[in-house]
């Protein structure tokens, strides 16, 4: 059995927020002819291929076809916003037991296309999820399953809305250099406070943005690596998580980036400490406080301190995350973005940042997926990235 | 707060008769394993604690503490008109938490007051297990 390294060596990512006249399978498309000639690859190159729920058709079948690619490998795990990072994992592994040489990992939708209101997803009859029934009638939208998350961190641990804002008002700031972001506007603490509330403790400006658009990445064997012109970004570990209720035992304040993060960590040999960049997943403010406490990057109940102290701006804070503006303010396409954070913790080691956001030699970097819903179920995925010194 | 909460009917799986038909008669039924002697949220026939196949169902006292809530403001579906309303966790004293609306709640609802289950009618063979402070003389809806 053969053990190689994986690298990515494409990264793709829409530069529209809104794509009227589309269709989904289109910008699946059109992510993965960006992210192959940015990789300086082409279609017939792909020998794998990865998408979650978001592709439209049947599993990776349909969208391999319109592609016109021939995959001997494929993974449609669904997980949500967590997908494309458990599909560079899945990616990373596939290549190294030399089951496929060029991976293609593909994220697109076009929610604001929708006039659906709907607050979970509908399943086709008789596959209904089976905690429909007992969790569907109470009008449990999703921004109030988080906001749960949030009022039970305020309990445990003095957590403030204040300390919420501050992560919002970090993507803002770096929002504001990304000329392609949905939101541009630097906002302040007062003024997330100020913002209409959603489900008490989350104010609208706690929340991610609904855009079009998607991503797309390619990972290829270390031997192609080599022969192609771009940067290549190691993957160095990976590790992935499930967590949910168990029958009732629910977790309120905890996240699967307590486990999926260790794991991820301790397959790249490195420590949290080490870490120059990370890309953390914030479908919500909460989410990034308690994925922040999950990695490792503070002590459970401290994140609502770490932010506070502007911990999260770039370049210079102590830990800069999602300087493209992360999902509360820059992108996050089909409800779901996870694609968004890999291609910015690329970005970042490539050196290719917005200017006013690089951190100086970046050479390390985490990116973080959540999926589903924090408070019942939820998918999480830990991917370390390292630059080729 | 919470009065004029609509009541959805749930989609009943094939399952579900014998736990949703207990609720038409206010009773709280709970998975129950007899292996390891847990109760569990919600039921099936597979006890998600220890695996044993045969679980059953058992009452619950419906007497439960909250553990996280949130104020809805904007609802969506058969909420989107209904204003503001609570969602919460309520800790059931047998253990497992269960998604609920807290109803009849004051202003200073707090994490960690006492709730009492209470019946909602659908328009279905079934009536929503909703919580009330407990401390207040019971009503129906």
């Amino acid at each position: 059995m053969t053990s190689r390294a994986a690298y990515v060596v494409g990264a793709f990512e829409h530069p529209a927020r809104s794509l009227p006249g589309r269709s989904v399978a289109s910008v699946h498309a059109e992510v993965a002819h960006g992210a192959l000639r940015d990789a300086g690859l082409n279609f017939s190159d792909v020998d794998a291929y990865f998408c979650a729920g978001d592709a439209p058709g049947f599993g990776a079948i349909s969208m391999a076809e319109y592609l016109g690619i021939r995959p001997r490998y494929t993974d449609s795990t669904e997980t949500g916003g967590s997908a494309p990072i458990a599909h560079l994992g899945h990616a990373a592994a596939a290549i190294a037991d030399g089951r496929c040489d060029v991976a293609l990992v593909t994220l697109a939708g076009l929610p604001r296309q929708s006039t659906s209101r709907t607050f979970r997803l509908e399943y086709p009859e008789g596959l209904e999820a089976p905690e429909d029934e007992f969790e569907q009638p109470f009008g449990a939208t999703t921004p109030a399953l988080y906001a749960l998350a949030a009022r039970r961190h305020m309990y445990e641990y003095g957590t403030t809305s204040a300390d919420l804002a501050a992560v919002k008002v970090a993507a803002s700031r770096h929002a504001a250099v990304n000329p392609n972001a949905r939101l541009r506007n630097e906002v302040t603490v007062e003024e997330v406070l100020e913002s209409a509330m959603i489900a008490d403790p989350l104010h609208k400006l706690d929340c991610c943005v609904v855009t079009d658009g998607g991503g797309a990445v390619v990972v290829v064997a270390e031997e192609i690596a080599r022969s192609l012109p771009r940067t290549a970004v190691r993957v160095l570990g990976y590790g992935e998580a499930s967590p949910h209720g168990s029958g009732g035992d629910v977790p309120l304040t905890s996240v699967g980036a307590q486990l999926s993060g260790p794991r991820a960590f301790e397959r790249a040999g490195v420590r949290p400490a080490d870490i120059k960049y990370a890309s953390i997943y914030d479908s919500y403010t909460i989410t990034v406080l308690l994925t922040l406490e999950g990695l490792g990057f503070c002590e459970p109940g401290q994140a609502g301190r770490f932010v506070r102290e502007g911990a999260l701006v770039a370049p210079y804070g102590r830990l800069p995350v999602n300087t493209d503006g992360g999902g509360l303010s820059n992108n996050h396409p089909a409800n779901r973005g996870g694609i968004t954070k890999i291609i910015e913790a690329v970005r970042q080691i490539r050196g290719e940042a917005n200017p006013e956001v690089q951190i100086p030699n970046c050479d390390l970097a985490v990116a973080h997926g959540t999926g589903g819903w924090l408070t019942t179920r939820a998918g999480a995925a830990t991917v370390v990235l390292g630059g080729v010194g | 707060m919470g009065a004029q909460l609509p009541a959805p009917e749930p989609a009943i799986g094939p399952e579900s008769a014998e736990f949703w038909a207990a609720t038409l008669e206010g009773r709280l039924l709970l998975g129950f394993c007899d292996s390891c002697l847990t109760y569990f949220w919600y039921p099936r026939p597979l006890c998600p604690a220890c695996g044993t196949w045969g679980a059953r169902l058992r009452e619950s006292a419906g007497l439960g503490e909250v553990v996280s809530y949130t104020r809805v403001h904007r609802g969506l579906g058969e909420y989107a008109e209904v204003g503001v309303y609570v969602v919460g966790y309520v800790q059931l004293d047998e253990g497992p938490r269960l998604l609920t609306n807290l109803v009849d709640v004051s202003d200073d609802l707090r994490i960690g007051d006492r709730v009492a289950v209470v019946f909602h009618k659908t328009d279905g063979p079934a009536a929503l297990p909703r919580f009330r402070p407990a401390s207040e003389p019971a009503h129906s809806a």
